[in-house]
């Protein structure tokens, strides 16, 4: 229920009402600076306008002026996406809901003074800040790779462009060529990601080249929703995939990108497309507002806030919060927990208790739909988890296709949550 | 793609050349039977009513569907693509509820009928055949006994009588809104808006005891109260 002109027209009377309300400091609207505007973000800075009918001032700083969903890349590279399909506008945000959608980046924070500077040089003032920034990756986790080499060895694990060079360097393989992946070590964005990219790649290869070959480094023990793509693997792409796991030397890896070599336990293999996903961290601007500790911003559990800033919430994958995975769901559904809070202290509007839940579906083949999900409750120390699913190895056809069908609404349903 | 003669008519033009021309005796379709027809209208009947005591419930009442201007019919809220198609001169024949029934979101991409659709042709004929017995014409529908409502094994009565907070059912819908679209369309995954709160109350309950089949939403139900289950049906019954 987008706000229109009419709303916002009819805004001044909830605007001194909620310059009455206790809470609210200083003169004029309360200010909230959202930095990044993806899944927490952009869904932070729409429920925070929309319910609050204006009464809050709302500024969203998002350098992409089309947001690419990393979530639907891989379907993107196994061919069931268009790439254009993935990007999405924020000008509903600006026109229909009001929000000052700023198209550059964030560089400084200074939680004393309450301001964000962005690249340009202007500064926000903010009442409540909501930090959104998703990952950045650990410079030297894979030795040999740098952020330089991802042209040669795309990440592939932020939306956009990556995905777009990994198809085409995988189109480009010859017949019967090695695509190599470097998994990353735990936590990072999408648990099943890595594996659901090995599917889409597999998807790909079986009808272009299908004498190709592929090849996971992983670090890993274990990994998302292994027993489903393990059978899935064996049934739709035998004798494609092989999967080096730490005890083999998987967590022991270099690379050469510009001899396009990986090297496992100083075994030199020759790869015709390499996939490096690193190892991962909060998104930079968490850091630079400090904010973190180690590689993740701590928040406590009712309202995503800063354990170091009340008036900070990170969200997403940058925030470190207990159980729940690092995905864009988990983003959205932590982003409406912290609107719902900040709206309370700056407007005095109804709290509830805090409710989050995750799921996070994968294509394995065609019409080959999984799912894992979960949902969760702050406790004292953490959000926990308070109940799970997770597809069954065995399903048959009829129930794999309807939870791919629903992973095509649930794309469709928070793409319209986050974007109005 | 399946290989068939009326594929997603989607375009105002097609619609309207089927409408305009009734088209040949229809000697290659199948024959329609009522009785299988009936079997298949269970699963219809989780939404939508049809005969004596019908009204509208989750979807529209269909007594009296064939012949009738899509969308027209007064007090239920259509989905803006079956109103525009409606206004366009949708009619429902067999020629159409056949080709809406075989994939409805290719018909009308925004419905809130979140059906996949039925693939067989002989199963929809049968569907229909059952369908047309409810609309030789507005009077003549037969005395049949009220579809039976999908209810929920000793689901205490004042659990229906609870009065939901809209208020607390808008923030917990934020939990919904991730899959299911506030504005209610449906692609994969069923609308939620605009249900009778009885409808909706007694679905999250089936959830909740683990009736309804579906792991993420008997998760979701599982820890949903009953004041909360309440107010979610307050909040979403009024969604436009």
């Amino acid at each position: 229920m987008p706000l229109n002109r009419r709303h916002f027209i009819g805004a001044s009377a909830a605007v001194s009402a909620s310059l009455a309300a206790p809470r609210v400091l200083g003169q004029g609207r309360p200010r909230v600076v959202v930095i990044g505007g993806g899944s927490g973000g952009a869904t932070a800075a729409r429920y925070i306008a929309k319910d609050s009918d204006g009464a809050i001032d709302v500024t969203l700083i998002e350098p992409q002026r089309t947001y690419y969903t990393c979530y639907f890349s891989n379907l993107y590279i196994g061919g069931f996406q268009d790439y254009d399909d993935l990007g999405h506008s924020y000008a509903r945000l600006a026109s229909d809901y009001g929000i000052n959608v700023v198209h550059d980046t964030a560089v400084g924070v200074d939680r004393d003074a309450k301001t964000v500077t962005i690249a340009s040089g202007e500064t926000f003032p903010y009442d409540k800040l909501v930090l959104s920034p998703g990952i950045d990756f650990v410079d030297g986790a894979v030795p040999g790779w740098s952020l330089a080499d991802q042209d040669a060895m795309p990440h592939a694990y932020k939306g956009g462009t990556q995905a777009a060079l990994l198809k085409a360097q995988i189109e480009a393989m010859p017949e019967g060529g090695l695509y190599a992946m470097v998994a990353p070590p735990n936590p990072y964005r999408c648990p099943p990601g890595p594996y659901e990219r090995i599917s889409m790649v597999a998807h790909l290869l079986t009808q272009a080249n299908p004498t190709a070959k592929i090849l996971i480094v992983d670090p890993k023990e274990n990994f998302s929703k292994q027993a489903l793509f393990e059978e899935g693997w064996q049934k739709h792409y035998s004798g494609m995939i092989s999967r080096i796991g730490p005890d083999f030397g998987g967590d022991i890896v270099e690379v050469n990108p510009a001899e396009m070599t990986v090297s496992i336990d100083g075994v030199v293999e020759t790869v015709d497309a390499c996939n490096v996903i690193p190892a991962q961290k909060a998104g930079h601007i968490a850091e630079i507002a400090g904010v973190t500790d180690g590689r993740w911003a701590p928040v406590e559990p009712t309202a995503m806030r800063s354990t170091m800033d009340e008036n900070v919430h990170v969200l997403g994958d940058a925030s470190q919060q207990g159980d729940m995975p690092k995905s864009g769901f988990s983003a959205n559904s932590q982003a409406k927990v912290a609107a719902m809070a900040i709206r309370g202290e700056l407007t005095g509007s109804r709290v509830f208790p805090a409710k989050y839940s995750n799921t996070c579906w994968s294509l394995i083949a065609a019409d080959d739909g999984v799912k894992v999900g979960a949902n969760y409750e702050p406790t004292d120390e953490k959000i926990a988890s308070t109940g799970s699913f997770i597809s069954q190895t065995g399903e048959d056809a009829a129930l794999r296709k309807q939870t791919y069908e629903e992973s095509l609404g649930w794309y469709a349903g928070i793409t319209a949550d986050m974007f109005g | 793609m399946r290989g068939k003669r009326r594929v997603a008519i989607a375009g105002a033009a097609a619609l309207a050349a089927a409408i305009a021309a009734p088209g040949p005796a229809r000697a290659a379709d199948p024959v329609g039977d009522v009785d299988r027809g009936a079997e298949i209208w269970q699963e219809c009947s989780a939404c939508h009513q049809i005969g004596a005591e019908a009204t509208d419930w989750v979807g529209p009442h269909l007594n009296g569907l064939f012949g009738r201007r899509a969308a027209a019919h007064d007090g239920y809220a259509y989905s803006d693509g079956l109103a525009r198609m409606g206004a366009d001169g949708l009619v429902w024949s067999f020629e159409t509820l056949d080709a809406y029934i075989e994939n409805p979101l290719a018909f009308a991409s925004d419905t809130r009928m979140a059906y996949p659709g039925l693939e067989d042709p002989q199963k929809r004929a049968d569907l229909l055949a059952f369908l047309r017995t409810y609309s030789a014409s507005p009077q003549d529908i037969p005395e049949a006994p009220r579809t039976a409502n999908p209810t929920v094994p000793g689901l205490d009565p004042e659990i229906l009588a609870i009065e939901g907070d809209a208020e607390y059912g808008a923030y917990l819908s934020s939990e919904c809104t991730t899959c299911h679209q506030a504005d209610g369309s449906a692609q994969g995954i069923p609308s939620i808006t605009q249900w009778p709160e009885d409808a909706f109350v007694i679905a999250m309950h089936a959830y909740k005891r683990k009736l309804r089949p579906h792991p993420v939403m008997q998760m979701i139900a599982g820890r949903l109260n009953d004041e909360e289950i309440a107010a979610l049906a307050a909040y979403f019954a009024t969604l436009e």
